[in-house]
């Protein structure tokens, strides 16, 4: 079996330097807005006493998520002994953390007090499921951190396995503790639902997964390097596979909701007319993150085109980031019902009503610098760090099995 | 080297001066600004020595107690504070005690330690004009109303006349 | 080289321990003089439990005293519209401790006027879900926001099913004594706690109803069998909003 030379990414210096520096500016442009809200106050985004979390939180939940599951193709390579996916542990690892880097700054500058992130990190309510998930992200950081030090010093190879192992179960935890963000607020008929914490694992996997193909296939651009078919034929299948979980997952948790009563309401308002949720819900989730997706990557026509392999990706990516959009934020729009069998008349505070929320463009700026940090962590990373085979040629005959 | 350590010693012996000078403006004058209520006392509900070495610590104690456990009689509050430091004005008002050159800010930006209480807080005394206060004048007057101001009957403590004293001008309406 | 002993110098190591004992104590020395100095110990006890009801029948259509009051009492009045803002957004951004709400049953057509505010459960779910333990529940009943701590990431508002927290969303240039506000934090009502410690018996918005001569609004120790509170909700029946939670409020409601 040929050896995987690993190689720091090199590529032209302008074409490297230029995406940094475009990456640079648009977290600048991210960090502007984040002083903007916070030396303002919040008045100046869409948010409100009625949608507490706004966009910015969709960009961080999403990041966070796909960060998780950007380390499943190292946990297939070390801890279910995959041939074909260890050579991408590395990769895998560099774009987990830095996906979750990205995700907390979003998270962090969105908070009312980000100055008290000491505060944040040295007093736990334990009962706190967010407590939990601070602890969770730190752990994450390190424990992948570990991870990576092993696939890459061959002095620590035979502890490869044990971290692989502790890294997956750790990642399994922290998004069940994303999940149970939402699926522990008994309040709002959206949530509540322990099946919250099983599908983002699967919205993990499935966005971390779309991540990783299009930074690999990106990479290998940007450097010059090869990829095989077969390779990105199995990610590609892979990918096939979660997308179609997801959309299962969406399916029994809409279903659950639609056999309770109560729950009739809230459903009827992101599935059939809840404007632009249900557009949201229809046409960016399912359509666009999952049929469409599903169509490019198993239809006979395009087996082996890149261009395919990577609108797909993209395409979950977009449909998940709607499906989280409709999680976050049309889970609070629809009123909660705080008098069964009365309509409410008036209010100041928009009882029973529809709540309305219009992002800014400093929400928005936000959480792209969150993506584009994300993307200079890992750019950065892959240039700094041995991560990224020399050649992911496909493996001679036999070789793999 | 010679004409070197000359300058040196020459600058050393500057600075040294300098920081000596500073540092006598802070210990051996008095930042209680002149026509505030804190003028016209000894000195505050501890001795001004170990008030300003933990006056921080002090509040945040108490802010503690006053806020998780409801007890509003501590020794230490920053209402207390605001109420005997602040500075008023030609025409009679109180000037913020975090503005330019009040007690407050004029230690604080000295040390260069950020003043973060009166983010929230409340910069001034109240004047009671409203009646919506926890102060207000209608009804038969309580002494625990004065909230977190300590009330003259409670067990003597260091400063106890003082308090009272202060007590008596900030009810005396 | 000068210094070529190779024992240890004993005069340096116990300098050092020295200079340690006392840096210890300077430290701790502050901590002891609190638990000394400080003063009564009365606080909030859990003899009690504070707790409201409310008869709807009485609260008047259109009366917005308790409001009124509750913003004079807690210092919201003194806050500013950032200018430009439209009507919309400033009510949906403004802090709102309690609020009128005007329902109409659906299948009967009967109309209730009621007061809805920060319903101080037993089990708060907002204090459940606060990550730094910012939300909090007195040993008398009433739940609240320690704003020292509380980091303004907005979960318990979206964890409270009476939509009763508010965000400050603005700089907030000036506060009452008794409460203190800033922008980043949450906040909601906390049964004029500041009056209650000062030891009187009424909110500010039972005032201004019993004021107006309506008189829909009864506060009082819950716990406490000869209270008016406790006697009422003995005689007669009263709700909880979103009962099926289980929170056990500590307001109640009678005739809706």
């Amino acid at each position: 079996m040929i050896k995987t030379q690993y190689r720091e990414l090199y590529c032209s210096s302008p074409r490297y330097w230029g995406g940094l520096a475009s990456l640079a500016f648009i977290i600048l442009l991210g960090l502007g807005a984040a002083f903007h809200m916070e030396h303002n106050g919040h008045f100046v985004t869409g948010m409100s006493n009625q949608i507490v979390w706004g966009l910015p939180h969709v960009f961080a939940i999403f990041l966070i998520v796909a960060a998780s599951g950007a380390l499943n193709v190292a946990s297939i390579g070390s801890v279910f002994g995959g041939p074909m996916y260890k050579p991408l542990g590395r990769f895998s690892g560099l774009l987990a953390i830095g996906l979750l880097a990205g995700g907390l700054v979003v998270l962090l500058l969105d908070l009312g007090r980000p100055d008290r992130l000491i505060v944040a990190m040295t007093t736990y309510n334990f009962k706190s499921i967010f407590a939990w998930n601070i602890i969770l992200y730190t752990g994450f950081f390190t424990i992948v951190g570990l991870y990576l030090w092993t696939m890459m010093d061959r002095k620590f190879e035979q502890y490869k396995r044990p971290v692989g192992f502790a890294a997956f179960f750790w990642r399994i935890a922290l998004t069940t503790g994303t999940g149970s963000i939402f699926g522990f607020l008994v309040a709002r008929e959206a949530y509540d639902a322990a099946i919250m914490a099983p599908m983002f694992i699967i919205m993990s996997f499935s966005y971390g997964l779309a991540f990783f193909i299009i930074t690999l296939i990106a990479a290998y651009w940007w450097a010059g390097r090869t990829i095989g078919d077969l390779r990105l034929a199995k990610l590609k299948n892979l990918l096939g596979v979660f997308v179609g979980a997801v959309l299962y997952f969406a399916m029994v948790y809409h279903l659950t909701n639609l056999y309770v009563t109560q729950h009739h309401g809230v459903e009827r308002f992101i599935l059939l007319d809840g404007g632009i949720y249900t557009n949201m819900f229809w046409i960016g989730q399912v359509l666009i993150g999952g049929v469409i997706p599903l169509f490019l990557l198993y239809s006979p026509a395009f087996t082996t085109s890149r261009f395919a392999i990577s609108v797909a990706s993209l395409l979950v990516l977009i449909g998940g980031f709607f499906q989280v959009y409709v999680i976050v934020i049309g889970g609070q729009a629809y009123p909660m019902n705080l008098f069964p069998g009365k309509e409410v008349l008036s209010s100041s505070f928009y009882d029973g009503v529809v709540a309305n929320y219009t992002p800014t463009t400093a929400e928005a700026l936000l959480g792209i610098a969150g993506i584009a940090i994300s993307m200079t962590l890992v750019a950065v990373g892959s240039r700094m760090l041995r991560v990224l085979p020399e050649s992911l040629e496909d493996p001679a005959e036999g070789e793999c099995a | 080297m010679n004409r070197l350590t000359g300058i040196r010693r020459f600058a050393g012996v500057l600075v040294g001066g300098a920081l000596l000078l500073l540092s006598t403006g802070v210990i051996s004058e008095t930042a209680v600004t002149k026509g505030s209520k804190a003028a016209g006392l000894d000195s505050c509900v501890a001795p001004t020595a170990v008030m300003r070495r933990n006056h921080m610590d002090f509040l945040k104690h108490d802010r503690n107690m006053t806020v998780r456990k409801g007890i509003r009689d501590t020794q230490y509050s920053l209402a207390e504070c605001v109420g005997c430091h602040a500075e008023k004005d030609n025409a009679g008002a109180y000037k913020p005690v975090n503005a330019e050159g009040q007690f407050c800010s004029s230690c604080h930006s000295y040390v260069a330690v950020n003043l973060s209480c009166f983010q929230c807080h409340r910069k001034t005394p109240e004047v009671k004009s409203g009646s919506g206060t926890a102060m207000k004048s209608d009804g038969p007057f309580q002494p625990e109303s004065l909230g977190l101001l300590q009330s003259p009957d409670q067990p003597v403590l260091l400063n106890r006349d003082e308090l009272a004293r202060l007590h008596a001008t900030v009810k005396g309406d | 080289m000068s210094c070529n002993s190779d024992q240890p110098d004993m005069n340096r190591r116990e300098f050092l321990g020295k200079s340690v004992l006392a840096a210890t104590a300077t430290v701790v020395a502050p901590g002891v003089m609190l638990t000394v100095a400080n003063a009564s110990e009365e606080g909030a006890s859990s003899a009690v439990r504070w707790g409201m009801l409310i008869d709807t029948n009485k609260c008047a259509d259109g009366c917005t005293a308790c409001v009124d009051a509750c913003n004079k009492e807690n210092g919201i009045d003194l806050m500013q519209r950032p200018a430009g803002q439209a009507d919309e957004m400033w009510n949906a951004q403004r802090p709102q401790w309690v609020r009128k709400v005007k329902l109409r049953d659906k299948q009967t057509g009967e109309i209730s006027n009621l007061p809805m505010m920060c319903q101080h459960c037993e089990h708060p779910p907002c204090v459940d879900v606060c990550p730094t333990g910012a939300s909090f529940k007195r040993a008398d009943g009433i739940v609240m926001v320690d704003r020292h701590t509380c980091i303004g990431c907005r979960y318990c508002m979206m964890a409270c099913p009476y939509k009763a927290r508010s965000f400050i969303h603005q700089d907030v240039a000036e506060q009452l004594t008794g409460t203190p506000r800033g922008k980043g934090c949450v906040e909601s009502c906390n049964l004029c706690v500041g009056r209650i410690d000062a030891g009187n018996s009424t909110t500010a918005c039972q005032d201004a109803c019993n004021k107006d001569g309506h008189q829909a609004i009864l506060f009082g120790d819950l716990k406490n069998p000869e209270s008016a509170i406790a006697k009422a909700l003995k005689a007669e029946s009263s709700h909880q909003i979103r009962a099926d939670l289980e929170l056990n409020t500590g307001v109640r409601y009678t005739n809706i």
